[in-house]
Order: C-alpha cells, then structure tokens, then sequence
C-alpha cells in the first residue's frame, strides 16, 4: 500500500509541473525515476516515449501507466496514472469555477512566456542526451532527418502525415534494415567459415 | 444521464487521438457540434489555458466540460474516462514487452522507433522555440532581423543551459525561476 502511495505521490508532483507537451517531461522523470528512485532506467524511459506516441492517449499518461505497471502490475499503473491526472484536473476545476478568463490575466502570460523559454531549454537538452543512444548509423541518421523535416516543416507541406503513421513506418523500416543486416552477417560469417 | 454520455464520449476521444495533445482537437469540436456541451470559442479558450497549466488539452476539455455540465464529479469522471483507453491499451503492451523484449523483430522495431522518437522530440522542441524566443508576428510587420530575435529570451535560455550542466538542480526550479524571471521582467 504504501509503495502505490509513493507511486501516486511521486507522479501527482510530476504531473503538476508537465508544461509543453509532455516532451519537456523528459528530464524531469529522468531525475525523478533514473536518478533519484532508480525505477527505470533512461533506455527505457525513452522506449517508453517511443511507444506513447504512437499509441492513443496523451503522451505523459502513457509514461506513467508503462512505468506504475513496471514497479506493481496493474495497481501501480492505475497508482501513476491517476496520480498524474489529480493536478491537471484540479487546476482545470479551480479555473472552471472561479477564474474563466485566466488564460488573459497578465502575470499568467508573463509567468508562461519564461516557462516557455525553459521548457524549450529541457527538450533541446532531452535530444542532446538521447542523439548518441538513437542515432548511431546512416540508417538512423537518415531516418531521424526524414521524420523531423516532415514534422517541422509539416505547416509548408501540401499534406500532413499523422504521426502515428510515421512512427509506426520507422518501426517497419527499422525491422527490415536489421533483419537484412543480420542475413547479411550471416551469410558472411558462414562464407568466412568455409 | 449526462455522467454516462459523458464517460463514453471522453473515452471514445481517448480511444482514437493518437499522437498526444492535439490530436484530440478533430474529436472535441466534433463533441462539441453533437453535444453542445461546449462551444467552439470554449475550445479556443482551452488551447490557451492548456498552454499555460500543466495538462494536456483532451484532459483539461474533459475536466471542463464535465465540470460545467455535472459538477465536480463530472469533472473527474469525465476525465479518468478518457484516460482509460490508453491505460489498458498500454497495459496489454507493457505485458507483451515484457515478453518479447529481447526478440529480434521487437529490437528492430526499437531501431527504428527511437530514430523517429527523438526526431519528433526534436521537432516539437523547434516549435516551442519558435514561439518561445523569436518575434515572429513583429518580424513580419517590420521585416527587421532584430525585431525576429528576442533577445530577453534568447539570453534566458543561455542562462538556463549553462546552468543546468553546471548546478545539478532540479528541472522544477528552473521553471519556477523562469515564469518569476517572465514575471518581472515582463516577458
């Protein structure tokens, strides 16, 4: 009991400081779970994005229920997953009833316009810290160039490709590339043998 | 009867908005049209206040629209319904993982998926630089290269960089010191 209180508690906090996205996460789990609690681990913590995208349901959420899951099965990933939501709803029924024009209240857009400049400084630093673990042939390099023009210049495109869509093709092109790969090492190594 | 139509109209959003936040936006001005439960300006509203809180915009729609339609509880169940989808979707997934994690054909999945991951990562990343330190709007009018800049900001994001491979704080208080930083020098 007490370990899926822990586990609420630690993501009702993560959940109250997730601006931007969920990407922006990235570094605050590593430190909350990598570094601090050692629950998981960065590997698969950035598997787990992987996998967020490009199943239904907001990114952020989908972290929490794999991670809850991992430390205790089904109660923890109910444990995470809710504790993740108390903030969020909290904040939204404050808003809802007592502050319907917050969004144009001054200080509140001062206050973001500066979250904004640092929850774009935590993502660049999240890329810099997983390029080296992701990106490490032409394969990669390549299929990282793709997927990202299609994504930041997707405005000037004349269609737009879901991102779904996009995921799951790296996934089908990173099955092929491999299994060529290993075909070819072993027909290779059995040549060499011979 | 409303609590019900509400659970299953968020669950259904939860259901097929794949690909986070926005993706939920087709489905709540579909709701919207078919329910009357909100208005397209209310969904307008929320893209700002979901920019400006912690959660994402399908949760904070269905807390609001909830809320407004059945309280506090509607508020709350509205919410958990669309977040039940993705929790046993993931769930199903987390155990076939465990499963098959040192299959082949799941290691090159993996090969691939993290390639794509961290270049939408990237991309999302360029998005909020665009908005967070440039002028966009103010470079259109004028035209001026210095107007595109924000240098308030750009010089924040330095600070912030520097200092986080420097001290070993905690990512939190460096947002807490960014929105007091955006506060007092009127960002």
């Amino acid at each position: 009991m007490n370990q899926l209180l822990n586990l609420y508690w630690t993501f009702l906090k993560i959940g109250c400081v997730t601006f931007g996205g969920g990407y922006a996460m990235l570094p605050i789990l590593e430190r909350e779970l990598v570094t601090k609690r050692q629950w998981t681990t960065m590997d698969d913590l950035r598997d787990y994005f992987s996998i967020g995208q490009c199943t239904p349901g907001i990114i952020a959420l989908n972290v929490s229920t794999f991670i809850g899951q991992k430390r205790h099965g089904v109660p923890g990933a109910i444990a995470a997953t809710t504790g993740f939501l108390t903030g969020p709803i909290i904040i939204i029924l404050l808003i809802a009833a007592f502050l319907k024009n917050f969004a144009e209240l001054e200080i509140i857009q001062h206050a973001f316009a500066g979250i904004r400049v640092c929850v774009c400084v935590l993502i660049v630093q999240a890329v810099l810290r997983l390029w080296k673990k992701s990106v490490i042939d032409p394969f990669t390099l390549a299929l990282y160039l793709i997927v990202f023009a299609l994504n930041a210049f997707s405005g000037i495109l004349p269609f737009k490709i879901p991102a779904a869509i996009l995921v799951i093709c790296a996934g089908i092109a990173g099955i092929l590339v491999s299994q060529i790969r290993n075909r070819k090492t072993a027909s290779s190594g059995k040549g060499g043998g011979a | 009867m409303v609590l019900p139509r509400l659970m299953y109209e968020f669950a259904k959003t939860g259901l097929f908005s794949v690909g986070g936040g926005l993706a939920t936006l087709p489905f709540l001005y579909e709701m919207s049209d078919a329910t009357g439960w909100f208005t397209h300006a209310d969904i307008a509203d929320m893209i700002a206040i979901s920019e400006s809180t912690p959660g994402a915009i399908g949760i904070n729609m269905s807390t609001y629209a909830g809320f407004t339609t059945a309280g506090v509880p509607g508020g709350i169940l509205a919410s958990l319904a669309l977040a039940f989808p993705s929790v046993v979707i993931i769930l199903i997934i987390a155990k076939f993982l465990e499963k098959y994690r040192n299959n082949k054909l799941v290691d090159g999945a993996f090969y691939g998926l993290r390639a794509a991951s961290i270049a939408m990562i990237s991309a999302a990343g360029l998005n909020v630089a665009k908005v967070a330190l440039l002028h966009l709007g103010a470079y259109q009018l004028t035209g001026n290269i210095m107007d595109l800049l924000n240098l308030k900001a750009i010089i924040l994001a330095v600070l912030i960089f520097i200092g986080q491979r420097k001290l070993k704080w905690s990512p939190v208080l460096f947002i807490a010191l960014s929105a007091v930083v955006g506060i007092l020098l009127k960002f």
